[in-house]
């Protein structure tokens, strides 16, 4: 069949991955954690650039009275002929002072004005270069000497995972034996279950998929949280080839060993396998939620005055409203109400319809 | 000489030998070169006692740490320490253990701070800390101004260990805040904890970063003594040059190379505890217990001890002279007015415990009083009703005290604030006032009835006795017995 009638579609794909080629693509990971967890190293090792050189770490005394600040680093790597333009959004002072209360407040707010920004482009009239500035996947970095998830880890986790990938990972998992690394990834699975905290869920592998990459996935399921190591130094174990890793008195530890650490694991998911999937999640799930909330809440205003709402499509051909971004709760709660109030009747009046209908059905059978 | 000049010339004369500081040499043995093995004797017989204090954020290592020190399992997988239960604020706890070696033994206090920095908001979580070792050195000033001071228990802090969370970038400023505010109090030693997360250049770096922010904020931590020995010095000068020390803790025992020793395994090869290369436990145990335990003790007693008790004494001192109505009191010694003071403040206490305890109970009284009241005043006016319908000539009496009863509720209540006419006592005075009026009515029926039918039976009798007496007689007639 496939000699004889070839309709030639088959090479759609190609088509695809040549555009994509050409137009490139770019990606917005942010790192969040306390200070002093790896992240920096982690992303040089990551990406193998130094986005970091000529950073200058603040003192504690200057630490003592800093706010949480959101920093953004762009980058562009290229890798076989495909560009990637990649941000890196960094969140220093996090964590940092005695009184960390409401220091992911900054975050969130970045998060959902970068979601602003994209729905006010989607809806403007030149829609051909829009800039995709959304976060697209959170690294969280968790502390491997505490015991889990501390208070802290739990409120940020809280506040954002409904609006970005979360993937934890625990930094400087050279501290921990093996039998820690896995009660402390057990323990950290279990209080994400706890707090019902959505993580980044990766897909589940089609069926069709070869053997060995159905294991490498379930393999690298199991290890969330990854337990990583960072280094950009290249030591060389007299005899061995050079290695990226950690030298110490007792022995090195090498980053892209998965026996050592799951730095690999990170790196192919990350980057290798599941980048497209990633921004995906974060367009079709993420930002539509967002989307949807922030219509939602001007439908409403709008529906009681016909006078604004005759405005605002007037205005719309030049002027995009704002959404209102945190409503006052007791206007959620008067919208809860009105929705009930109108199911309610609706319900009351199908109630009514069936039981006339009832009657009516009735009156013909005596009729009969 | 007269007794008073001896004694003059005898201090005189002691004065000079201490301010010259004469020295003779002896010409033979005299044997007290044998004091110190004296007080060595002693201090074994009575056994020593030391308090430690622990303070990190959780997960740093600190139970293993103590366990690695003492080398005993003072927190056990079946009594796991403190650290290992959540807490949501900041205890302090404290556990003994009694060790022995060698024929010497140490009471051994180990006080924990579980929580501290674990919060989000650590802002006062120092504040336990402080409190803890500010009682406990009231405790001992209190035990030193009593009469009794037989067994003075010394449960001081001797000495705090400052575990620094290994970043690899610097102080947090909650290890300063905490630092600054306890260095004055407490004799600081920093650490940096699970030092196997550094490799050796970090960890050079590190302590440097962090010996220059101690300095930079003036942070008192402890100093190790000079001595005269050349080769202390150089020892000393070896540890100072180390600080902050850096520690790996581990409660599992390895084989490495057929040795055994404590370390952590991992697959990259073993930290081991005891190697001197590989952290600095052995300085730090060497430290602590071997060489300058005594001289921590020393500083606490002498320095930090000291501050708290002038601080506290002055404070006292011039509270007494504010309050003092009498000037002449003055020359009173301060510990006495402390003491004074404590007896007058219990006091004030007790009285205000019984004066409460004496409106409560007048309250309850008040209560039960009015209860009793309201509960009896229907049961008087009842009481009355059936005095009154046992006899009819009292009838109108009661008509009369009904009235006036109902007229004088109204009055009564008028003392209140407004008077209610359905107010239930009225109600129920009223209902009653009917019942019994039903039931007087009903009584003087019957009693109409019964003498009624006393009437009608009187007459028939009559009419009977009249018939009979007419029967007789006519019988007598007929009989024709007339007498």
């Amino acid at each position: 069949m496939q000699d004889k009638e070839y309709v030639g579609f088959a090479a759609l794909p190609n088509q695809l991955h040549r555009k994509s080629v050409k137009k490139g693509f770019d990606f917005t990971l942010m790192v969040a954690g306390e200070s002093g967890l790896g992240k920096s190293t982690l992303i040089n090792s990551l990406f193998l650039t130094n986005l970091y050189e000529d950073r200058q770490l603040p003192e504690a005394s200057a630490r003592l009275a800093q706010t949480l600040t959101i920093e953004r680093r762009g980058v562009e790597i290229e890798e076989g002929g495909i560009k990637v333009k990649l941000t890196l959004v960094d969140t220093p002072g996090f964590g940092d002072s005695v009184d960390c209360s409401d220091c992911w407040l900054p975050v969130v707010r970045f998060i959902e004005e970068q979601f602003e920004q994209y729905l006010r482009d989607e809806s403007g009239l030149n829609r051909k270069n829009i800039q995709d500035s959304r976060v697209h996947c959170c690294l969280y970095f968790i502390s491997p000497f505490g015991r889990g998830l501390r208070p802290l880890d739990v409120a940020f986790l809280r506040a954002v995972h409904e609006k970005v990938n979360i993937i934890p990972v625990i930094g400087k998992a050279d501290a921990l034996m093996p039998k820690e690394t896995q009660a402390l990834k057990q323990r950290i699975r279990d209080q994400l279950k706890e707090e019902e905290i959505n993580i980044y869920q990766f897909p589940d592998c089609d069926s069709d998929e070869d053997e060995d990459f159905k294991r490498q996935d379930a393999e690298m399921k199991e290890s969330i949280p990854f337990a990583v190591v960072g280094s950009c130094e290249v030591v060389r174990d007299g005899g061995t080839r050079p290695v990226r890793g950690r030298r110490y008195s007792w022995g090195t530890v090498e980053v892209e060993n998965p026996h050592h650490c799951d730095f690999l694991n990170l790196r192919r998911m990350l980057v290798q396998t599941h980048l497209q999937d990633l921004k995906e999640v974060t367009h079709d799930i993420l930002y539509e939620g967002y989307r949807a909330s922030c219509l939602q809440s001007l439908a409403r205003p709008g529906a009681r005055d016909r006078a604004s709402r005759s405005k605002l499509s007037r205005q719309s051909a030049t002027e995009i409203p704002l959404p209102m971004l945190p409503l006052a709760e007791t206007e959620k709660l008067i919208r809860e109400k009105d929705e009930e109030l109108r199911r309610m009747q609706e319900m009351l009046e199908k109630m009514q319809a069936q039981m006339q209908q009832s009657q009516t059905q009735g009156e013909q059978s005596d009729a009969l | 000489m007269s007794v008073s000049a001896r004694s003059a010339a005898a201090e005189e004369r002691s004065v000079n030998s201490s301010t010259m500081g004469q020295q003779k040499n002896l010409e033979g043995y005299v044997g007290f070169a044998n004091l110190p093995n004296q007080v060595y004797r002693k201090s074994v017989k009575r056994g020593f006692e030391f308090t430690l204090m622990v303070v990190g954020e959780s997960g740093l290592g600190k139970s293993t740490l103590i366990n690695s020190l003492f080398l005993t399992d003072l927190y056990s997988p079946e009594y796991p320490g403190p650290s290992h239960r959540i807490k949501k604020t900041v205890q302090v706890e404290q556990s003994k253990v009694l060790i022995k070696e060698g024929g010497v033994q140490l009471l051994l206090t180990i006080v924990d701070t579980p929580g501290f920095g674990d919060a989000v908001d650590n802002s006062n979580c120092w504040q336990p800390v402080i409190d803890y070792i500010d009682s406990k050195f009231e405790d001992y000033l209190n035990a030193e101004s009593r009469v009794n001071r037989r067994q003075m228990p010394d449960n001081r802090v001797q000495c705090c260990l400052y575990f620094i969370a290994p970043s690899g970038h610097g102080l947090k400023p909650l290890d300063i805040e905490f630092m600054k505010r306890l260095h004055e109090k407490v004799n600081i030693i920093p650490l940096i904890a699970k030092a196997d997360t550094l490799t050796p250049e970090e960890c050079q770096q590190f302590k440097k970063q962090i010996m220059k922010e101690i300095q930079e904020h003036k942070i008192k931590i402890y100093e190790f003594p000079e001595t005269d020995d050349e080769e202390e010095n150089k020892l000393v000068k070896k540890i100072k040059d180390r600080l902050p020390l850096a520690v790996v803790g581990s409660n599992t025992i390895i084989e490495v190379n057929g040795k055994r020793v404590r370390g952590r395994q991992y697959p990259w090869g073993v930290a081991e505890v005891e190697n001197g290369e590989h952290c600095d436990f052995t300085i730090l145990r060497n430290m602590l217990i071997r060489t300058h335990m005594q001289d921590l003790k020393d500083v606490t007693n002498n320095v930090h001890y000291e501050n708290y008790r002038s601080r506290k004494l002055a404070a006292v001192t011039y509270n007494g002279v504010d309050n003092n109505k009498n000037k002449g009191q003055l020359t009173k010694s301060p510990l006495a007015q402390m003491e004074e003071e404590r007896r007058e403040h219990v006091a004030k206490m007790k009285k205000m415990e019984m004066e409460m305890e004496q409106v409560f109970e007048m309250k309850v009284k008040e209560k039960v009083q009015k209860l009793k009241d309201s509960e009896a005043e229907p049961k008087n006016t009842s009481r009355v009703f059936m005095i009154s319908i046992n006899g009819e000539s009292r009838f109108g009496k009661l008509n009369r005290s009904l009235k006036s009863e109902s007229m004088k509720e109204p009055v009564k209540r008028s003392g209140q604030v407004s008077p209610n006419p359905v107010s239930p006592l009225q109600r129920r005075h009223e209902q009653m006032k009917k019942n019994l009026e039903a039931q007087h009515k009903e009584l003087e029926e019957k009693r109409r009835q019964f003498e009624d039918e006393k009437a009608n039976w009187e007459a028939q009798q009559r009419i009977l006795e009249q018939q009979n007496s007419s029967r007789t007689l006519e019988k007598n007639k007929k009989k024709g017995k007339i007498f």
